[in-house]
């Protein structure tokens, strides 16, 4: 049941690469739980640890050492915020993930400050996430998750976890920090999944 | 686990209060609200007489209540829906609205532990929704408010800070960042650790800290409270973007 809204024109469809619900800005705009965390580099590492309980660690030099990539990408906010074309430099998960996984089953992405996120493994292989470190450029600012976040575009940006730590491969799914809060499990923008039974 | 779908509900306009210049509330029927905590917000979806669309997300202002809910929306420039809000709507209008959404930036009136309420701006409305569900619900959680604003003609619910400022275990403290009232006893400047010290419950009490507004005031009202030595897990955060809608 869809109510007009009398005196409401809106602005009008704005780019054909919105997904349904969203609105573009060309800000960077912020979305967190808590407070920034601030690691020094030279304690930072990431760690994968599999469904077996074997840890894989990357101390930040070594992480910076691996192949990178440049993609750019659009983001969508579950907070109806998206921004096209942004350029990112990171290491694809494909590398990391490399020979650990079988690609069934779930991840449960960890970071500093204490933030969780779920997402199927499938989704963070074939060329469509990675761990980035370089925004426009530029080192990737804390309060955007720097000095490294996961990048996992084609899904709401909560899933794209800023401050990144690591991740643990899962047999079953378990819902992460904001999946348990009432967000939606998946999060695909283009289905428009914000929350629970979306 | 099965959720429900959280539907989308008509809601008409029952009445809009100016606050400021640039912030109005908008007091709306909703039939059969399933209630909310102190905190959480709606999305708001307004629909044109050509089938266009927009969505945002807004605080809730009011305590909870079985019929309606107020929101405080304040313009942002250029915002699509916001001007709407505050300049266009008038009682009797309908949109849509779902929720009510976000349980971790969120107050139960069932803690006792005393609040530190950090609010920059239009961030001030679900902290405000905090001191509102408090005095309804007769908690007693000791509550400081420090409200950082560019000017005093900006300060939202002005009147009823000043009612509760003082009473029942309620301080309010205002930061003015671009002009001051008369009379005030020191220049217009920015939320620092010597005034947040001043102001605000020393990290010995361990106040549970909610911080709300803008980016740039949200990233250094909870790195001030870090470096004061407030738990990083106490400090819950709602960031407004600078180009909210």
């Amino acid at each position: 049941m869809t109510v007009i809204t009398r005196g409401f024109s809106g602005r009008g469809r704005q780019s054909e690469n919105l997904p349904p619900g969203q609105y573009l800005t060309e800000d960077f705009p912020v979305l967190s739980a808590g407070p920034t965390p601030r690691i020094a580099l030279d304690r930072r590492e990431f760690t994968i640890t599999t469904e077996t309980g074997q840890r894989h660690t990357w101390t930040w030099p070594e992480l910076m050492a691996l192949p990178a990539e440049t993609p750019t990408v659009d983001l969508h906010c579950v907070t109806k915020w998206s921004k096209l074309n942004t350029s990112w430099r990171g290491v694809s998960l494909d590398v990391l993930l490399g020979d650990l996984t079988d690609a069934s089953g779930y991840a449960m992405v960890h970071s500093y400050g204490g933030y969780t996120t779920n997402l199927p493994l499938p989704d963070l292989l074939d060329g469509r996430a990675w761990i980035a470190y370089e925004y426009e450029g530029e080192p990737l600012p804390p309060e955007h998750g720097g000095p490294a976040r996961l990048l996992v575009p084609h899904l709401y940006l909560w899933k794209s976890a800023k401050w990144v730590r690591g991740m643990t491969l899962m047999g079953e799914d378990e819902p992460g920090f904001w999946e348990s809060l009432g967000y939606h499990n998946y999060g695909d923008p283009w289905r428009e999944q914000r929350y629970w039974g979306d | 686990m099965q959720p429900s779908r959280l539907a989308w509900r008509v809601t008409t306009v029952k009445a809009v209060r100016p606050e400021t210049l640039i912030a109005s509330t908008l007091v709306l029927d909703v039939a059969d609200w399933p209630g909310h905590l102190a905190g959480q917000h709606v999305d708001v979806r307004l629909t044109a007489a050509d089938g266009y669309t927009a969505q945002r997300s807004y605080s809730i202002a009011s305590a909870p209540d079985t019929s309606t809910i107020e929101l405080t929306v304040q313009r942002v420039p250029d915002g699509e829906v916001s001007a709407y809000l505050v300049d266009e709507a008038r009682p009797g209008d309908q949109f849509e609205l779902r929720g009510p959404i976000g349980g971790y930036f969120a107050w139960r009136p069932v803690s006792t532990r005393p609040l530190l309420l950090l609010a920059g701006g239009s961030g001030i409305v679900p902290l405000m929704a905090m001191i509102r569900t408090r005095a309804a619900s007769g908690n007693a959680a000791p509550v400081r408010l420090v409200y950082s604003v560019r000017a005093p003609d900006l300060v939202i619910y002005a009147e009823e800070l000043r009612r509760v400022a003082g009473n029942d275990g309620v301080e309010v403290s205002y930061v003015y960042t671009r002009s001051v009232p008369e009379g005030w006893d020191e220049p217009p400047g920015r939320l620092d650790a010597s005034r947040l010290a001043r102001a605000a419950w020393p990290p010995s009490a361990e106040p549970d800290c909610y911080v709300c507004g803008p980016t740039g005031f949200v990233e250094a009202a909870a790195d001030l409270l870090v470096a004061a030595g407030h738990q990083p897990e106490r400090i819950r955060t709602e960031r407004f973007g600078p180009s909210g809608g």
